[in-house]
C-alpha cells in the first residue's frame, strides 16, 4: 500500500464502491471523511456513527443507525500492563513488561510491547492489544512515507501529534491506544550530539529563556545566545547534578528552546486525545508503582549502566505489585546511533535472587544480634530492664 | 480537577493556569502549560476533556494566524472570542462537541484590555474577572502544586514567574 501510494497508482472505482456483503443502505453509510482526498494521512473508512458532520437529510436507516450506541463488545477488555520511558543525558529507556491479560487469564506471557519503529524511535504501548498493533502499523507506514517525500525524518514530536490527529476522530470510540513514542531526534553526527550536551551545561540562559512549549515562536535568538559556552557553567552543571530542580530546568531547555533539534524525547499519545512530551512517562495498571521508583532513582545525568538498572527495577516493582503486569522485562536503549535491545530476562529470576539476598540478611542480623548479647553477658552490665533492639 | 483564572486591570489583563496534566488519578506532569497564544495580545486558557482542549485550542489558534496572513492585520480580542463562540457553538449540536471550557485574555489598541468568559455550552461572557474550576488551597480534598501566571498589556505578553503553592 505504501508503495502503491508513492508511485500515485491510480485506484479503481471498485474501491469506493459500497461494501457487498452488507446489506445496501448501511452499505453506502461507510463513508470516507474527506472524500477528495486520497492522499492523505486521514484516507479511513469511518464508521457509521462517527460520520461527517455535513447535514444529511436523515433517512430512517441513518437515524436508527445513529442512534445505536457504539458496537457491544462481546467480552470485557481489560488493559494490564506497565510501560516506561525516561530520557536522560545519554539517551532514552524504554521498558516494559510482556505480559498480556483479558480479565483474569493471561493470554500471552511473551508479549512484545515495545516495537520499533525505525532506527531511531520506539514505541511502547498499552490498552488493547489489536488496536496497538494496528495503529503502530499505520504510524510506521505514515513515517515512511513522510520519510521518502520530504527525504528526512519526521521528528518524534512530530510523529506524536500526527498519532493523536489519526486517533482524534475516533474518539468516544473503543479504541484504546497509549502509546509512549521514544526516540532520538535529529541527526545521529557526533557534533550535534556534542552541541546537545553544550547547551544543556548553560545555566543562565534557562532563567532568560522562556520555557513554555506552548507559545509557537521558538526565539532563534534564544538558541544562539545559548551557544555560547562557559566553563564556569560547566562546573556549575556538575555539582548541580544531583540536584533534580536545577537539571528539571536544564532538559527543560534542551527540550523546549531545541525545537526540532538533536536530542532524546519521550512523548505520550492517548487514544483519548492526551498528548504529552516530558521526562519520565509511565502508563498502564502498573504505572504508580513504576513512578514510585522512578521519580526517587532519575536524574539527568545517570551513566547508562545507572539508567538501565533504575528502569530494570522500576519494572520489577511494578510486576511485583500489580498483577496485570509479570512475566519478563524488555529494555530498550535508544542514543544518537539508534536503538540497542537489552536480552529479554525473566523476572521470576529476579524475584527468587532477591529473596536469597533478603534470606542472607536476616541471617547476618541474627548473627549479629546473638553476637551483641553474648558480649553483654560477659560484661555482666547489662540492665535487665533495657531493651535491646535485634 | 483544572483551574483557570483572570483578572482585568485598567491597562492589563493576568492570567494565571494551574500546570498539572492528569490522566485518571495520576499526575502525569507537573509543569503543563494550558495557555495557547493566539497573536502577540491574546491569550486563550483552555481546560476540560484531554484530548479536545488541545485539538479546539489549536484549531482556534491557526485559523486567528491564517486570518492574519490572508488579510495583514490580526483579529481584535473581541472578534477571537467571538469567534471561538461560535465554532464552539457549532460543534455542539454536532456528533463531536468539544467538551471545553475557556478563558480568552487580550490587549485591543483601541478597547483596551478585555477577558471573555466561555464555557462548553459556548456562553460567552465579557467580565472584568473570571475563574473555572476550584481554586481552593487550604480547603479542597486535592491540592494544585503550581501555577503558570503571565499579563498582557499594551507591549504583549509578559511571563511572570511561576507560583508554587502549598507549604514552606
Amino acid at each position: 500500500m505504501a508503495l502503491q501510494d508513492v508511485c500515485g497508482f491510480l485506484e479503481t472505482l471498485d474501491d469506493i464502491s459500497p461494501c457487498t456483503y452488507l446489506p445496501n443502505e448501511m452499505g453506502y453509510m461507510w463513508r470516507t471523511p474527506f472524500e477528495f482526498d486520497r492522499d492523505s494521512a486521514f484516507h479511513f473508512l469511518f464508521p457509521p456513527q462517527q460520520c461527517s458532520r455535513k447535514n444529511r437529510a436523515p433517512t430512517l436507516f441513518s437515524s436508527t443507525f445513529s442512534s445505536l450506541s457504539p458496537h457491544q463488545q462481546p467480552f470485557q477488555l481489560s488493559h494490564g500492563t506497565t510501560t516506561l520511558g525516561f530520557i536522560f543525558q545519554d539517551g532514552v529507556i524504554a521498558a516494559a513488561d510482556t505480559r498480556a491479560s483479558c480479565k483474569g487469564l493471561i493470554c500471552c506471557p511473551i508479549s512484545q510491547k515495545i516495537m520499533p519503529i525505525h532506527s531511531h524511535l520506539v514505541v511502547n504501548t498499552s490498552g488493547s492489544g489489536a488496536d496497538c498493533m494496528l495503529w503502530e502499523r499505520i504510524l510506521t507506514r505514515e513515517m515512511r512515507l513522510y520519510q521518502l517525500r520530504h527525504r528526512k525524518r519526521l521528528s518524534i514530536n512530530g510523529a506524536a501529534k500526527l498519532l493523536s490527529t489519526m486517533l482524534h476522530p475516533f474518539k468516544g470510540t473503543n479504541v484504546c491506544v497509549a502509546a509512549t513514542l521514544c526516540g532520538w531526534d535529529g541527526e545521529e553526527t557526533q557534533d550535534t550530539l556534542q552541541s546537545c550536551m553544550e547547551i544543556a551545561d548553560v545555566k543562565e540562559a534557562v532563567e532568560q529563556d522562556s520555557n513554555v512549549s506552548a507559545i509557537s515562536d521558538v526565539s532563534a535568538q534564544g538558541g544562539v545566545k545559548m551557544a555560547s559556552i562557559n566553563e564556569q557553567d560547566e562546573i556549575s552543571k556538575d555539582t548541580q547534578a544531583l540536584n533534580p530542580t536545577v537539571s528539571n530546568q536544564n532538559t527543560k531547555n534542551v527540550l523546549s528552546t531545541f525545537g526540532g533539534r538533536s536530542g532524546p524525547r519521550v512523548c505520550y499519545v492517548c487514544s483519548d486525545g492526551l498528548q504529552l512530551k516530558g521526562e519520565i512517562i509511565s502508563v498502564g495498571s502498573g504505572s504508580p508503582y513504576a513512578y514510585a521508583v522512578l521519580d526517587d532513582g532519575w536524574r539527568w545525568g545517570m551513566t547508562v549502566d545507572e539508567a538501565v538498572a533504575l528502569a530494570r527495577e522500576a519494572v520489577f516493582r511494578a510486576t511485583h505489585w500489580d498483577a496485570y503486569s509479570g512475566n519478563n522485562v524488555d529494555l530498550f536503549h535508544i542514543t544518537a546511533h539508534g536503538w540497542r535491545r537489552r536480552d529479554r530476562e525473566d523476572l521470576k529470576e529476579e524475584y527468587y535472587r532477591e529473596r536469597e539476598r533478603e534470606k542472607k540478611k536476616i541471617k547476618e542480623r541474627e548473627k549479629e544480634r546473638q553476637k551483641r548479647e553474648g558480649d553483654e553477658l560477659v560484661e555482666g552490665e547489662g540492665d535487665i530492664y533495657s531493651v535491646h533492639c535485634g | 480537577m483544572e483551574y483557570l483564572i483572570g483578572i482585568q486591570g485598567p491597562d492589563f489583563v493576568l492570567v494565571a493556569a494551574d500546570n498539572v496534566a492528569a490522566s485518571s488519578i495520576i499526575q502525569m506532569k507537573h509543569d503543563y502549560d494550558k495557555m495557547f497564544k493566539l497573536s502577540d495580545k491574546i491569550l486563550l486558557l483552555c481546560v476540560g476533556e484531554a484530548g479536545d482542549t488541545v485539538q479546539f485550542a489549536e484549531y482556534i489558534q491557526k485559523n486567528v494566524q491564517l486570518y492574519k496572513m490572508r488579510n495583514g492585520y490580526e483579529l481584535s480580542p473581541a472578534a477571537a472570542a467571538n469567534f471561538t463562540r461560535k465554532n464552539l457553538a457549532d460543534y455542539l449540536r454536532s456528533r463531536t462537541p468539544y467538551h471545553v471550557n475557556l478563558l480568552l485574555a487580550g490587549y485591543d489598541e483601541t478597547d483596551g484590555p478585555g477577558l471573555y468568559y466561555m464555557d462548553y455550552l459556548s456562553a460567552l461572557a465579557k467580565a472584568p474577572f473570571a475563574a473555572h474550576g476550584y481554586g481552593l488551597n487550604k480547603r479542597f480534598i486535592m491540592n494544585l502544586p503550581s501555577f503558570t501566571v503571565r499579563l498582557i498589556d499594551k507591549d504583549g505578553i509578559h511571563d511572570m514567574e511561576k507560583l508554587p503553592v502549598g507549604p514552606k
